[in-house]
């Protein structure tokens, strides 16, 4: 695996991902030719420093598989429900159960990986994207509670291959080591700087707090995060 | 996580509709602690009422000069209200001490009244917990309990409620406003919450079906003051180990009218009549702030691990009366 910085989806993880696998869902990905999501994420961590830009690409060839595989099923299994989500600009039609949560629906469904699943709880932040432009817990609400809602993930912030100016910040000041925390970390500082936050270093650990780094990042990030605010560190 | 039926209410009369047509039904605004135990297995609704879309978003005027705050507003939108930061910053002070800012972007007013006690027993089913099964017993009272209250605990039940901000409310003495059944009511919030007695599973007055849509803040005297302290583990992101909620109003250094409420300590959020009663009349002195902190925790009954909290409460309260009553 490439040693550059894995700033969406660590090479770590794709172990994670298989022992997620729902039951019966690998068959449903084996209809489709050409695509598995151990491949997928190969191609993710082969791409290495790009990576950050890449699954815009992937992920959206990943969408499309997924959708025709619904349509085709008709009337889903028991007991779930269809509803259009709205994704990084991207409305999806979803058949699912009312209980699966936002995150879920986005890794397991939608096939977006970038957000993670910590502790499932609403304690670590990993899971934290914008429903409209407002950061949240998605594993704290079901994702039936937003349609007709905005939901942006980490792979909506970069555009036309251009890093969100957070997302370059965290890669030059190193705000990570392991990077599984790394996507909700910028999620959460790309809201920040929308909401009422202190200019001081302080502020920003306090703004911050809702997001967990095992690996100890915490310096790093709020340079970093500082940076983007046009604030001193040390302040 | 159990399966369950979901219907979205768009108005308060469908989301009443809904919330009876099933015993277990239950209402889902911000979800952060409803979401967090139906994973638990804690919570089991065979159907959930979504109440995302009911228009009670509103922060404004009231009659009498208070507030009205509906119950869907935001924990994040009603700290960093104008109004409220300015009349009663205890309340914003409070809001912004607990949970996370992704959290509190999630949790509504009338989501935070209802929030369920941390007591790691009620959120294991391993164990039994009078509160999720009544007559199962409480592992608390002889094990782990150093998060657990100090005050209005009985023998079946040593939970903490966790809010910041119901603990600023019961100071600003609120109001809480519901539809149900037979129609609309306006409970006082001290009069909202249920000591646990032999029945911690119910924890407060309400009927089922019944739904918060308001909460009104009564107006304040020109110049009355308010403060919240909380202390914990960490400086972030943690429950309060003790809080205090003050609404104070000076007549020069003598104290002239206060409301004070304690949290992280009781089984509910802890109004003080007793403390007030130190207080009001006398002068802002060290020695009236302890006396009205002794008559706080008078009642105190501490466990094996948590003694500590009646000093850490006796301390939070005297500080803050130091920090509120402090001459401009």
């Amino acid at each position: 695996m490439a040693k550059t910085p894995q700033l969406v989806t660590p090479p770590s993880d794709s172990s994670a991902e298989e022992t997620r696998t729902p039951p019966g869902e690998d068959e449903s990905k084996s209809k489709s030719p050409g695509f598995s999501r151990r491949s997928f994420l190969t191609q993710l961590g082969a791409a290495g420093a790009l990576v950050s830009a890449a699954p815009l690409l992937h992920t959206a060839a990943a969408t499309e598989t997924i959708a025709e595989t619904q349509t085709a099923a008709e009337a889903g299994p028991a007991g779930t429900v269809a509803f259009l989500l709205k994704v990084n600009g991207q409305e999806h039609q979803v058949r699912l159960e009312p209980r699966v949560t936002l995150l879920d629906a986005l890794r397991e469904h939608l096939q977006l990986f970038g957000t993670k699943k910590g502790c499932d709880h609403g304690q670590c932040g990993a899971c934290t994207v914008h429903v409209n432009g407002r950061r949240v817990n998605s594993c704290m609400t079901f994702a039936i509670m937003h349609q007709g809602d905005e939901v942006t993930t980490i792979e909506g912030l970069a555009h036309d291959g251009e890093l969100h100016a957070m997302q370059a910040a965290f890669l030059e000041h190193d705000g990570f080591q392991c990077g599984y925390c790394t996507s909700g970390q910028i999620m959460s500082a790309t809201a920040l700087l929308k909401e009422p936050c202190g200019a001081d270093d302080d502020s920003v650990r306090e703004c911050m707090s809702g997001n967990i780094c095992r690996c100890g990042a915490y310096e790093n990030i709020v340079a970093a995060v500082q940076q983007v605010r046009g604030h001193q560190v040390g302040g | 996580m159990e399966a369950f039926e979901y219907t979205q209410a768009k108005s308060v009369d469908s989301a009443l509709g809904a919330g009876r047509s099933k015993s277990s039904a239950k209402y889902v605004a911000g979800g952060t602690t409803l979401i967090d135990l139906m994973k638990l297995n804690v919570e089991r609704p065979t159907a959930i009422v979504d109440i995302n879309p009911l228009p009670l978003t509103k922060i404004e005027p009231s009659p009498d000069g208070g507030l009205r705050i509906g119950a869907m507003v935001r924990n994040s939108d009603l700290a960093n209200d104008a109004t409220v930061q300015q009349r009663y910053a205890v309340l914003s002070q409070a809001l912004l001490s607990g949970a996370s800012p992704q959290l509190r972007n999630m949790a509504t007013t009338g989501g935070n009244l209802l929030q369920r006690t941390r007591c790691y027993y009620f959120r294991d089913t391993a164990y039994p917990c009078n509160k999720r099964i009544p007559g199962s017993g409480c592992p608390a009272i002889e094990g782990y309990n150093r998060m657990h209250a100090i005050l209005g605990t009985s023998e079946h039940c040593v939970a903490t409620h966790p809010s910041d901000m119901d603990v600023a409310m019961m100071a600003l003495e609120a109001v809480v406003h519901t539809s149900g059944a037979n129609g609309e009511r306006a409970i006082p919030l001290n009069e909202f919450y249920l000591l646990p007695g032999a029945t911690p599973e119910k924890e407060t007055v309400l009927a089922p079906g019944e739904l918060i849509t308001y909460v009104t803040l009564p107006p304040l005297a020109e110049g009355t003051r308010s403060y919240y302290l909380k202390l914990r583990d960490r400086a972030s992101y943690e429950f309060a180990l003790a809080s205090a909620a003050l609404v104070v109003h000076m007549n020069g250094r003598r104290i002239h009218r206060v409301r004070i409420a304690l949290g992280g300590v009781g089984t509910k959020p802890w109004r003080s009549m007793e403390a007030e009663h130190a207080l009001e009349g006398r002068e802002a002195t060290g020695a009236t702030f302890l006396a009205a902190a002794e008559a706080a925790l008078r009642t105190a009954k501490p466990l094996r691990d948590n003694g500590f909290k009646v000093k850490l409460a006796k301390m939070a309260l005297t500080r803050a009366l130091q920090v509120a009553t402090q001459p401009a």
